[in-house]
C-alpha cells in the first residue's frame, strides 16, 4: 500500500517536472519568436523612418559626422523646395490624368470581356481564353520593342494617349473578374432574361455590384501601376508636359551618390510615397487580396 | 436564334479587348520574332528602305557581346542570391507570425508595407543610407551614411558601398539587401495565407503523439505549404530575371557607381539600351533569349515541384 503510494507521487512529481520544463521551453520559444519578428519589423520600417527624419533636417544637420536620430530643428521648408525643384505639381497632374482615364477605360473593357467569357456562349470561347492566358507568360519587354515602333509610327510620342492606350487590356484582370463572375449563379441571369432585362442592365445592376471587391482591387492595382510606372513613360513620353511622377522624380535628382542635397531629395521621395501609404492604410484588404493572386508588382 | 444572337453579342463585348490585344500584344510577338531573325535590323534603316537578311546573326552577335554577358552574369547573380534568401526569410517570418496571437495583425501590416512603395523612390532612400557624403581624396568625409555609422558603432570599419571606387561585391551586396527587402512582403503574404489554410487537425494529431517541434515543421508544415513555396519561388525567379528598376533606384540611369557606368546593368537594361540606339534586331534577340531563360527556369521549377510538391 505505502509502496504503491510512493510510486504514484514519484510519478506525479516527474510529470510536474516535465510540464514545468515544457512551460519554460514554450515561454523561451515565444520570446525568441517575438524578438525575431520585432527585429525584422525594425529592419523593414527603418528606411521609412530614415526617409522622414532626413526630410526634416537641415543640410548641415544631415551632414553631421554622428547622425541625429531626430531632427534638432524641424525644417518643413524642404518640402516646399522639393515641390518646386522636381516640379511635382505638373508631374502629379499628369500621373492623375493618365491613372484615372486608363483605370476607367480598363475597368470597362475588363468587365465587358469577363462577362462574355463567363456568361455568353460562342464558338472558340475556350481556345480564345487559353490563348489569352498563354500571353501572360511572355515578358513585357518582348512587347515593348515593337510597341515602341508602333506608337512612333502612329505619331503618339509625347502624348497622354501613348501612356494610356497600349496597356488598357490586362489578361490577368479579365481572368480575375471572370472567375468572380462564374461564382454568381446562372439562375439569376436566366431569371433576368425571363423578365426581359437587357444584358447590359443585368451586368450593371447585378454582376458589377456582386463583383465589387474584385473591381476595387483591380482599380487600386491599376492606379498604383500608373503611379509606379517608369520604363514605358521614360521611353515614350519624356517631355516636360507629359512626364509622369516616378520618371520625373528620378530626373529631378539624377545624382544618387556624392554630394547630394539629401533632405530635399528625401522630402520629394516622401511626397511621392505619401499617396501610396494613404491608399494602403484605407484599402489594405483589397490590395492584399488582389496581390496574393497575381504575383506582379504594381 | 438565341444562340446566334449570343455569338454576335459576345464578339461585340470582346471587340475592344481583342482590337487592343491584336495591336499591342499579338503583332509585337510576331514582329519581335521577325526582327530577331533579320540580321542587324534597325527601325531607322528599315524606314529608309534597307532590307535585311534572314539569319541567326543577331543572336550570335548578342551572345558574343561582352556587355551582354556581363548583364546576364549580373542578372543571374542577383537571381540565385535574392530568391533563396528572400524565400527563406519570408518562410521564417510567416511561420513566426502564424504562431503568435498578440501583435499578429499589426506586424503583418508592417511586413506588407514595402510592397506599396515606389521602387525608384525607396531606392533613393537606400542609396542615401549607404552613401558617403563629401568623399574627396585626402579629406575626411562629412557623413559616412547611417549603415556605416551602425557598422562603426559595432567596431567595424566604414565600407565604400556605392560611391566612386566602390567594389563590385559591395555594389551587389547593396542590391541584394534592397531586392530582398522589396521581395519579402509578397512572399510573406502568400506563405502566411498558405499556413493559415492548413487544417488544424494535423497539428492536433501531432500534439497527441507529442511529435517534436522540428519534426512537425519538416513533416507537416513544409509539405503542406509546398504549393505556395513553389509558387513563390517561380514568381521570384521570373521577377528576378526582369530586375531593372531597383538598380535605377539606387544607382540611377547610369546603372553603376560613378566612374564605372553600366557595371550593374541587367538583361532588361541591355534590351532598352539596344532599343534606344535603334538596334531593334539586337533588342529582339536579347528579349527572346530572356524569354527562353525564363521559360526554361519555370519548366525546371515546375518539374522539381511536381516531384516534391505535396498537393
Amino acid at each position: 500500500m505505502s509502496k504503491n503510494d510512493t510510486i504514484e507521487t514519484m510519478h506525479e512529481k516527474n510529470m510536474q517536472q516535465t510540464s514545468f520544463r515544457q512551460k519554460v521551453v514554450k515561454v523561451l520559444v515565444k520570446f525568441v519568436v517575438y524578438v525575431f519578428l520585432i527585429a525584422m519589423a525594425i529592419v523593414v520600417l527603418f528606411p521609412f523612418y530614415w526617409m522622414i527624419i532626413s526630410s526634416l533636417k537641415s543640410l548641415e544637420e544631415y551632414r553631421l559626422n554622428i547622425p541625429t536620430l531626430w531632427p534638432r530643428t524641424v525644417i518643413l521648408h524642404n518640402y516646399v523646395d522639393a515641390f518646386t525643384t522636381a516640379n511635382l505639381g505638373v508631374l502629379f497632374k499628369n500621373t492623375m490624368i493618365v491613372g484615372i482615364v486608363s483605370t476607367i477605360l480598363s475597368v470597362v473593357i475588363t468587365v465587358l470581356s469577363a462577362f462574355a467569357f463567363a456568361r455568353l456562349e460562342f464558338k472558340g470561347k475556350n481556345t480564345l481564353f487559353a490563348a489569352l492566358l498563354a500571353t501572360m507568360m511572355i515578358p513585357g519587354e518582348l512587347f515593348t520593342i515593337t510597341n515602341y515602333s508602333t506608337v512612333n509610327q502612329l505619331g503618339w510620342m509625347n502624348t497622354y494617349t501613348v501612356l494610356i492606350v497600349p496597356f488598357l487590356v490586362s489578361v490577368f484582370y479579365i481572368y480575375l473578374l471572370r472567375q468572380n463572375f462564374l461564382q454568381i449563379p446562372n439562375e439569376l441571369y436566366l431569371a433576368a432574361k425571363v423578365d426581359g432585362t437587357s444584358d447590359l442592365k443585368y451586368l450593371w445592376k447585378v454582376m458589377v455590384p456582386l463583383a465589387m471587391p474584385t473591381l476595387i482591387s483591380i482599380t487600386i492595382l491599376k492606379m498604383m501601376g500608373a503611379w509606379n510606372s517608369y520604363i514605358w513613360p521614360r521611353l515614350v513620353a519624356n517631355d516636360e508636359a507629359h512626364r509622369m511622377i516616378t520618371n520625373g522624380l528620378r530626373n529631378a535628382f539624377t545624382d544618387t551618390t556624392g554630394d547630394v542635397n539629401y533632405p530635399v531629395q528625401m522630402a520629394a521621395v516622401a511626397i511621392v510615397s505619401a499617396p501610396l501609404f494613404l491608399v494602403f492604410i484605407f484599402l489594405r484588404k483589397y490590395i492584399m487580396s488582389g496581390v496574393s493572386r497575381s504575383g506582379i508588382k504594381g | 436564334m438565341v444562340d446566334s444572337k449570343q455569338q454576335w453579342k459576345a464578339w461585340l463585348y470582346l471587340s475592344p479587348a481583342i482590337v487592343l490585344l491584336l495591336v499591342f500584344t499579338v503583332w509585337p510577338i510576331i514582329n519581335t520574332v521577325r526582327m530577331a531573325f533579320l540580321e542587324g535590323y534597325s527601325g531607322l534603316e528599315a524606314v529608309g528602305g534597307a532590307s535585311f537578311e534572314f539569319g541567326f546573326g543577331n543572336f550570335v552577335k548578342v551572345v558574343k557581346y561582352k556587355k551582354f554577358v556581363d548583364c546576364l552574369k549580373n542578372t543571374m547573380l542577383l537571381c540565385v542570391t535574392t530568391v533563396p534568401i528572400s524565400t527563406f526569410l519570408a518562410l521564417l517570418i510567416a511561420v513566426a507570425l502564424n504562431s503568435i496571437k498578440p501583435l499578429q495583425k499589426i506586424l503583418q501590416t508592417i511586413f506588407f508595407l514595402p510592397y506599396v512603395t515606389n521602387s525608384i523612390a525607396i531606392g533613393m532612400v537606400f542609396s542615401a543610407m549607404f552613401n558617403i557624403v563629401g568623399l574627396t581624396p585626402g579629406s575626411l568625409p562629412d557623413t559616412v551614411g547611417i549603415v556605416n555609422n551602425v557598422i562603426e558603432f559595432f567596431g567595424g570599419e566604414a565600407i565604400n558601398w556605392i560611391n566612386q571606387g566602390s567594389s563590385y561585391t559591395a555594389n551587389i551586396a547593396v542590391m541584394i539587401i534592397y531586392i530582398v527587402w522589396n521581395a519579402l512582403p509578397f512572399k510573406i503574404l502568400v506563405l502566411l495565407g498558405g499556413l493559415q489554410s492548413i487544417n488544424k487537425q494535423y497539428y492536433d494529431a501531432a500534439k497527441v503523439d507529442s511529435t517534436p517541434r522540428r519534426r512537425v515543421f519538416t513533416r507537416i508544415t513544409v509539405p503542406l505549404l509546398s504549393p505556395m513555396l513553389a509558387y513563390v519561388v517561380i514568381t521570384g525567379f521570373i521577377g528576378g530575371f526582369k530586375e531593372y528598376t531597383s538598380i535605377v533606384g539606387i544607382f540611377g540611369e547610369k546603372m553603376g557607381p560613378t566612374g564605372d557606368q553600366g557595371r550593374l546593368n541587367t538583361m532588361v537594361g541591355f534590351i532598352y539600351d539596344a532599343l534606344k540606339t535603334d538596334s531593334q534586331g539586337r533588342a529582339s534577340a536579347a528579349a527572346m533569349i530572356l524569354f527562353g531563360i525564363i521559360l526554361v527556369v519555370t519548366l525546371i521549377n515546375m518539374q522539381v515541384s511536381k516531384k516534391r510538391v505535396h498537393y
